[in-house]
């Protein structure tokens, strides 16, 4: 049996030792608070700075501001928020889609509590929102589309800059929550017609804590955290500078070998698991797929049972299945691509990292067909 | 793991007891729905002891998550060599209780193996009395 075979690297990763060692310094002696007017805050907002530019540069991020934020629900909420509340005297629709994180579609049930309209895309089968289906539900009082960039669960990219392009024909602003995607997807902001990103740090070896989201020049946003005005008075409160840092860290040691290891590893985890009678990717091949997804669904089985038995074998790997969540609902991902409930709830999700070897890849295969067998033996459903 | 299940629950869903199925059974019950995430099938044998209807033999196919296998294999631990009547006296709280508590989300999971053998138990005496030695 392997130690620990991590395989849940859409959830978060381990921070790297290059990123905690580049961190360090800023918790014990450039410590200061990058407001003070003393060379311990310069220090620190030295750094802040120089973070700022390297991740813009990333996404040629010439036009847009980075706004540093605790992560991916804070960056996420604060558009949706943000945007809505600065443009309601433009209008008080937003599209957004059945397929995004709990942080956008919750953000965006509660704006509809306070009086504004939302509509959610549907997607096609693989995942991916269909262009005329969003340029058909944009309306004249539309102010934001917010689509997600790379699906967390099964892995789609969808086709953001020509989303984007319809978005800006029809003068309605675009965010792409980009927590999955960003380093491993090219990005670039004003090619891709992306009026606001969002980024986080946990899922790139960097520290959890730690995010931003990109705001074009000139796009309207109220605040969603009101105090001393840092972050160009878009996010109060003491800036998270060692996060920061270790963020940069993190974006700057993502390399294109890591993404080829990472695909590579990832199509032997496809190959090895559509090998099992009755069971199926979800989400699309080649090169619309992430480079760290693969999904999939048994029939007969079910996922929370499979994750456990594979976490009894010292494997750690996600599951959309409905005895997993403390609704007891199947995934929303799923079932917008139109999955039966009983195939759903039989579905695991594996994300590798650039950390897992080929050996890890070969022993988990060997562990999921033997944990697939046992449960399909122990289940009446044939 | 996050999952809240005691050692007891892990015991039972690592190795079930009264896995499978039985040929010939003299009573059948299965609860659940696929969409649902949990089925629950149940095969008894019965025989008569001291006069009375016992469950002799006892098995189980389950569908679901850790807890949904994990009560049912309880279930036919604490059913088997009970007479009918008591065992349908086995409560959901006498399962949950002897795999020392379910996370309270779960619960259902021991209500569901509890009714499936009272499915089976009716089956038994609507269909399969007469077969049973």
């Amino acid at each position: 049996m392997m130690d620990k075979v991590y395989l849940d690297n859409a959830a978060t990763t381990r921070v790297d030792s290059e990123v905690l060692k580049a961190m360090e310094p800023y918790f014990t002696k450039d410590f200061g608070n990058m407001a003070s007017l003393h060379s311990c805050g310069r220090e620190a907002e030295h750094a802040v700075e120089k973070a700022r530019r390297d991740i813009s540069k990333k996404v040629n991020g010439k036009d847009h501001k980075l706004v540093f934020t605790s992560g991916g629900t804070e960056s996420n909420n604060f558009t949706l928020k943000g945007v809505a509340f600065a443009n309601r005297d433009k209008g008080k629709h937003i599209i957004t889609t059945k397929i995004e994180h709990e942080c956008i579609l919750n953000a965006a049930k509660w704006l509809e509590k306070q009086g504004f309209d939302v509509t959610y895309l549907p997607v096609n089968k693989e995942g991916f929102v269909e262009l005329d289906v969003f340029s058909d539900a944009i309306r004249k009082d539309t102010v934001l589309a917010s689509i997600i960039h790379a699906n967390n669960e099964i892995g789609t990219i969808e086709p953001i800059r020509e989303l984007g392009k319809i978005a800006h024909d029809h003068n309605v602003l675009l965010h792409t929550d980009a927590c999955q995607s960003f380093t491993k997807v090219p990005i670039d902001l004003k090619k891709d017609n992306i009026d606001l990103m969002t980024i986080n740090s946990p899922k790139i070896h960097g520290p959890k804590g730690a995010g931003g989201l990109f705001i074009r020049q000139g796009v309207k946003m109220e605040p969603l955290l009101h105090g001393g005005g840092q972050e160009f008075g878009y996010r109060s409160g003491t800036v998270n500078v060692s996060g920061i840092v270790g963020f940069a860290k993190a974006v700057d040691i993502m390399k294109d070998k890591h993404l080829k290891h990472m695909e590579k590893i990832r199509d032997m985890l496809i190959d090895g698991a559509t090998d099992i009678p009755e069971s199926w990717l979800n989400g699309p091949r080649g090169k619309d797929r992430l480079a760290n997804n693969a999904h999939f669904s048994f029939r007969h089985i079910e996922g929370e049972s499979l994750i456990v038995h594979l976490d009894l074998k010292g494997i750690a790997a996600s599951t959309g299945s409905a005895c997993s969540s403390k609704s007891l609902e199947p995934s929303h991902v799923l079932m917008a691509i139109g999955l039966q409930p009983e195939d759903a709830h039989g579905s695991i999700r594996f994300s590798v990292g650039k950390e897992n070897t080929k050996e890890e890849i070969e022993y988990t295969l060997r562990s999921l067909h033997e944990a697939v067998e046992t449960l399909r033996k122990m289940s009446p459903l044939k | 793991m996050g999952l809240g299940y005691t050692e007891k629950v892990m015991e039972h869903f690592k190795s079930p007891h009264n896995m499978g199925e039985i040929k010939n059974p003299d009573g059948v019950g299965k609860v659940g729905n696929p969409v649902c995430g949990d089925v629950m099938k149940i095969y008894i044998k019965v025989r008569r002891y001291k006069g009375k209807e016992v469950i002799g033999d006892i098995k189980f196919q389950t569908y679901g998550c850790v807890s949904a296998i994990a009560t049912t294999s309880m279930m036919t631990k604490l059913a088997k060599g009970k007479d009918l009547d008591a065992a349908l006296k086995i409560s959901r709280n006498d399962v949950a209780n002897a795999l020392g508590g379910l996370p309270p989300i779960k619960m259902h999971c021991s209500h569901l193996a509890t009714e499936a053998l009272e499915a089976a138990i009716k089956d038994y005496r609507k269909t399969g009395k007469k077969k049973a030695k």
